[in-house]
């Protein structure tokens, strides 16, 4: 019987077709790929181009000049301050009241009617916009106390937190092993020093990423702050005056006639983007530490 | 099919003055509507090891999670019966559930260490029902790391991860971890079969050196392992009904040599299953 050899099977190119197909979807998918990019590398190169160059140490340490005073040091540190300020306040709030929630949603609720509530009115809260989450701020808490507040801030930017932080402990907690609750419960731990000693002990790193995600998103709002801590030339002068943002301070000084506001407005751009990134980055750090861990 | 005996198995034969640790009367266990086992009747003699054999699905583990009440964190559970845990009755309700499961551990059949160093694993079951003194809890630790035949092995990485042992050292260390706790009955749900034979030879003969301490139920899928491990087996098959049923429970000798169900006598012959 004849040998037949599968070397020439083997060897035979794809069709032209084939070939053409393959290498061209390749190139568009790279292309295209490129082209999302675009866009945020844009918006960083321009930053830093108009940005930078008017980023000095005084703009970090000085109150806004007044218009068309020459000569005065001017600067935004009022707004670093008061972002600073009103991120904390959101944390302080949504932070304990966001894992709470995500606790008792992942360990407790067993599938409940109420949970699947919850959890879909935190998904929708989610996607409100954040326009109306400071018109709502602004009719509860600024009317009532008739007036505007970093507290009212901070209120309003813990609204934006919360289901960030819900949605991502959940996960984080749902990521935990049930063999590790079930060795914590056969050694006579109660639901809730299992949860506290092992399950979150666990999740922390998804945990953290959460909350530092929803920390990042927070810092970089507007709309919330438009309504609620409105803006400020001053220092910081309490929780219950209106106090400067960058966001916000970003909003009014790049549409402001005056050219050194604008270039301001840049500067403060460039910090507010750094903090973001600083924030997303320490995110990364946690999460791959987690996986170091295993 | 040769089996080799643990030397006390060979006299095992008279139970009369054996104290039942745990005793099951008639007990079936639902998962939901789903009837899992049901009419098992059996006793767990104090200081033996009991083995519980049977093919897949036939409700060894089930069984054995009912024990500790452990099956009651996956699900909605009903259970009929009674299961009397040195004459009290454990679903009772005054029964703490905490307590009841400190009395009665249990070890897992995939090793599952928390993520957290070697000695606060083994103290973790300690620190739950009491805030020990240092020196009370390093004694604690290490005696139940030497029960578990770890400690030489790890005293000096203590403050280590536990996930850095190897799969039968995190087994040995989950041992460690449920002794630590002095319990007067230790659940074994497979505990080999994540593990290579070296490892597994040396949780059996753990075992055995455990046994005059506290009493052991274990369930496994190697009935080389049963035989060699156990003076009492279990063994536990299901039909068509899909129902878990207990078959035959005696002496492991009796079991392997000389059944008296023709099912039980197939199943060590490795004639099904």
């Amino acid at each position: 019987m004849k040998q037949t050899s599968i070397t020439p099977e083997l060897c035979r190119p794809l069709s032209p077709a084939r070939t053409v197909f393959n290498y061209g979807m390749t190139t568009i998918a790279f292309l295209l790929s490129g082209l999302a990019l675009l866009p945020l590398l844009a918006i960083l190169l321009e930053i830093l181009r108009q940005g930078v160059p008017g980023l000095k140490w005084e703009v970090l340490t000085n109150l806004p000049a007044p218009v068309g005073m020459e000569g005065v040091p001017n600067g935004f540190a009022n707004a670093i301050v008061g972002t600073l300020i009103m991120v904390g306040i959101a944390s302080l709030i949504s932070i304990p009241v966001g894992i709470l929630t995500a606790i008792y949603l992942a360990e407790f609720s067993q599938g409940k009617a109420i949970a699947q509530l919850i959890r879909f009115v935190v998904t929708v809260l989610s996607g409100v916009p954040s326009i109306v989450v400071g018109v709502f701020a602004y009719a509860v808490v600024v009317l009532t106390v008739k007036g505007f507040s970093a507290l009212a801030g901070g209120f309003a930017l813990s609204i934006i937190m919360l289901p960030i932080v819900i949605l991502a402990t959940e996960e984080a907690l749902k990521l935990v092993p049930t063999s590790l609750r079930l060795a914590s419960s056969a050694l006579g731990a109660s639901r809730f020093q299992t949860v506290f000693r092992v399950t979150i002990a666990t999740a922390l790193p998804g945990i953290t990423t959460g909350v530092l995600l929803a920390v990042a998103r927070a810092s970089g709002e507007t709309a919330p702050l438009l309504f609620t801590a409105l803006f400020s030339q001053n220092w910081f002068e309490g929780l219950t005056s209106p106090t400067a943002s960058l966001s916000v301070m970003i909003y009014n000084y790049a549409s402001s006639a005056y050219a050194e506001q604008n270039k301001l407005a840049w500067s403060a751009s460039v910090i507010l983007v750094g903090i973001v990134l600083f924030v997303n980055i320490a995110s990364r750090i946690v999460t791959s530490n987690r996986f170091k861990n295993r | 099919m040769q089996f080799s005996f643990h030397d006390s198995a060979i006299n095992a034969s008279s139970t009369s003055d054996l104290i039942p640790a745990l005793r099951v009367k008639d007990l079936a266990f639902y998962y939901g509507s789903q009837k899992a086992i049901e009419s098992v009747s059996m006793d767990i003699y104090q200081g033996q090891v009991t083995a519980i054999i049977g093919p897949s699905g036939c409700g060894k583990s089930t069984f054995l999670k009912a024990l500790n009440r452990i099956s009651e964190l996956e699900g909605v559970v009903r259970v009929e019966g009674q299961v009397e845990f040195f004459g009290q009755d454990i679903y009772s309700r005054q029964v703490n559930l905490n307590r009841l499961r400190r009395q009665i551990g249990m070890v897992f059949q995939k090793p599952n260490p928390f993520p957290s160093s070697i000695y606060d694993n083994v103290a973790y079951g300690v620190r739950v029902f009491s805030r020990p003194n240092r020196v009370s809890l390093d004694e604690t630790v290490e005696s139940a790391l030497r029960s578990a035949a770890l400690w030489n092995e790890v005293k000096d990485n203590l403050s280590k991860s536990a996930l850095g042992l190897s799969g039968g050292q995190q087994q040995r260390l989950c041992i460690a971890r449920a002794l630590a706790v002095k319990p007067k009955i230790l659940l074994m749900d497979e505990p080999c079969s994540a593990l290579d034979p070296i490892a597994t030879m040396k949780i059996e003969e753990l075992i055995d050196s455990l046994r005059h301490e506290l009493t052991i139920a274990i369930v496994t899928h190697n009935m080389q392992q049963a035989s060699r491990v156990s003076q009492y087996t279990a063994f536990f098959s299901t039909d068509e009904s899909r129902i878990g049923q207990l078959v035959e429970f005696g002496a492991t000798t009796q079991i392997f040599m000389a059944a008296s169900q023709s099912r039980t006598r197939d199943y060590v012959q490795g004639r099904f299953g």
